[in-house]
């Protein structure tokens, strides 16, 4: 080795990936959160969508982001983890 | 008491002093003689050569020669440098010390402080250490083609980060190099100075563009510039950094001919140094976080300053409130630029009129509000504007008024599919059923470019600015230049 060295300019934080929950078999007895994301028409396909999960007699509950152009607040977050099983997280336009 | 006097050879000063140096010796003073250069020098008085220098960067030392009086604890009582018989027999107490010597001549830059050895001292001294990881590069290794495989670059070559560079770079900012600059998107990492320095290294740049690069970063941080959201936007924004004031005068930054282009450090190094801070410390990546559909070549740099040289015309920064004659930063969420060319109009209405034309193009001619924009005025345009007496307030307004389209003719589905809503429609319409391009403040001027054409430029804005409650442009005072 020369010693020639460099310093690292990202973060050093190594990323933890972590395991995707696997679906639920059954719906039943579960309740899907429905996230807009505020963009335009977010709610439009939520209204479209709610209907065909309640049908099937899932339970919903709806949440929306204050603005699509930054990330959710911790509170939505932590508001779904506790009240929901699954999320639907609408991207429209 | 002891005395320690730290000379070199290639100081007319300490060759001049050598024979008061030898009286002390004389008259019994405890005098140690530190040569910084040649290692005999002065022959006959038994100097210590301080080879490393290192000696002379602890003691201080500015200019040899230099004699300093320790009392008996060891504790620096009192210093001269230079030769000033008065100040050497006063610090020696011997009242005849150089009788034969001029009564002042002034010393020489100590070799310590020859640029390029301080920083190297500093490391080696241990007084400036860097807490980054140092990553060792193998002997048969290529540095550029390391940070290429641990994916540091923006797909161009980067400058080796090594630790002189760095601390070379450090000497740009008084920070501290273990200062918080802000949380980097998106994985909200505390970059510190020391890693802005770093990527500012890897990008090009020079140590006095340093406190530019970090003002940009503390504009980019605010909420209202959402950086997240710029970061992984579908859209081809991305962060421009435009200059104010007299530090992009002083560090020689571009705002003349060919300001948005290639060929200037500063304007292609600050903006580009932005972008792997984004990328290296904040973990923002192409293809990761960063969804865009197209994206656009300034996300490689996207910085340029204001031509100021005309004293009638109101910058960019002070019309959004810093003071004349302070530097400062814009950050704006930029689209690529679209040229404006108009040869023909002689008056400013009707250079009003044209140039409104092309800002209605701005993410579409019939959405309204929806972006911001940047007007790049370049001279020759801005000379019909100012012939006719018109300065920044007058042009604004003028583009207000030439910038009103009927609602009816905008509405979605009228004529188009896309268009504005009718709920926008009665948002934004005044009481002629008019509608702006742009939200209040939306459309920002800024004077740049190189004579010889008329034509401007037009650089329209990120489509997240249609929420102008949440996403703006930031202007910021640079506090350290």
């Amino acid at each position: 080795m020369s010693g020639y060295a460099m310093r690292d300019p990202t973060a050093e934080t190594a990323a933890v990936l972590r395991e995707r929950r696997p679906p639920p078999a059954d719906l039943a007895g579960e309740t899907v959160a429905l996230l807009s994301i505020s963009k335009e028409r977010s709610d439009e396909f939520m209204d479209a969508l709610e209907p065909l999960i309640q049908a099937a007699g899932v339970k919903t509950i709806r949440f929306k982001k204050p603005t699509h152009t930054k990330p959710a607040p911790d509170q939505i977050i932590q508001d779904i983890v506790a009240s929901a099983d699954i999320v639907v997280e609408a991207l429209a336009d | 008491m002891r005395f320690v006097a730290v000379i070199k050879e290639d100081c007319p000063t300490c060759k001049l002093a050598v024979p008061a140096l030898a009286e002390m010796r004389a008259a019994g003073l405890e005098l140690e003689i530190v040569t910084q250069d040649e290692p005999a020098f002065p022959r006959g008085l038994a100097p210590r050569h301080d080879a490393d220098l290192l000696e002379s960067h602890r003691l201080k030392i500015e200019i040899v020669p230099t004699v300093i009086l320790y009392d008996p604890t060891g504790a620096e009582q009192s210093r001269t440098y230079g030769w000033n018989k008065a100040d050497w027999r006063a610090i020696t107490g011997l009242s005849s010390l150089g009788e034969s010597l001029p009564e002042n001549q002034p010393g020489c830059g100590a070799l310590n402080l020859t640029p390029g050895i301080a920083e190297k001292l500093a490391l080696a001294s241990g007084d400036l250490k860097l807490h980054a990881r140092s990553i060792p590069v193998a002997d048969d290794a290529d540095p550029i083609e390391v940070a290429y495989d641990r994916g540091w670059t923006d797909g161009l070559p980067i400058v080796p980060p090594t630790d002189l560079r760095v601390a070379r770079m450090l000497a740009g900012t008084k920070r501290r190099p273990d200062e918080t600059i802000g949380l980097i998107p998106p994985n909200l990492v505390a970059c510190t100075v020391e890693k802005a320095a770093i990527n500012a290294v890897m990008a090009g740049c020079r140590p006095e563009y340093l406190p530019m690069l970090i003002g940009a970063i503390e504009a980019a941080l605010q909420p209202e510039f959402a950086m997240h959201g710029l970061l992984c936007t579908l859209a081809f924004s991305g962060p421009m950094i435009i200059g104010n004031g007299p530090v992009t005068r002083r560090i020689g930054m571009n705002s003349g001919g060919n300001a948005l282009g290639q060929g200037n450090r500063a304007n292609a190094t600050i903006g580009r140094a932005f972008q792997l801070i984004i990328r290296n410390v904040g973990g923002g990546r192409p293809g990761e976080i960063d969804r865009a559909v197209l994206g656009q070549p300034g996300k490689y740099t996207f910085c340029f300053a204001e031509d100021e040289s005309d004293p009638d015309w109101v910058p960019l920064s002070v019309a959004r409130g810093v003071a004349p004659g302070e530097s400062a930063v814009t950050m704006f969420h930029a689209d690529g630029v679209t040229g404006f060319v108009d040869q023909k109009s002689r008056d400013p209405e009707t250079l009003c009129q044209s140039l409104a034309m092309q800002l209605w193009s701005v993410s579409h001619p019939r959405l309204a509000r929806w972006g911001n924009a940047v007007l790049v005025l370049a001279p020759n345009h801005y000379q019909i504007f100012k012939d006719g007496g018109w300065g920044r307030a007058e042009i604004e307004a003028g583009l207000h008024r030439a910038l009103k389209r009927p609602a009816a003719g905008l509405l979605e589905g009228a004529g188009h599919p896309l268009g504005i809503t009718p709920a926008q429609a009665e948002a934004y319409s005044d009481a002629d059923g008019m509608v702006d391009k742009f939200h209040p403040g939306g459309l920002l001027i800024v004077r740049a470019g190189g004579p010889g054409g008329l034509m401007s430029a037009v650089i329209g804005g990120w489509t997240g600015g249609r929420n102008n409650a949440e996403v703006r442009p930031v202007t910021r005072k640079l506090e350290e230049i």
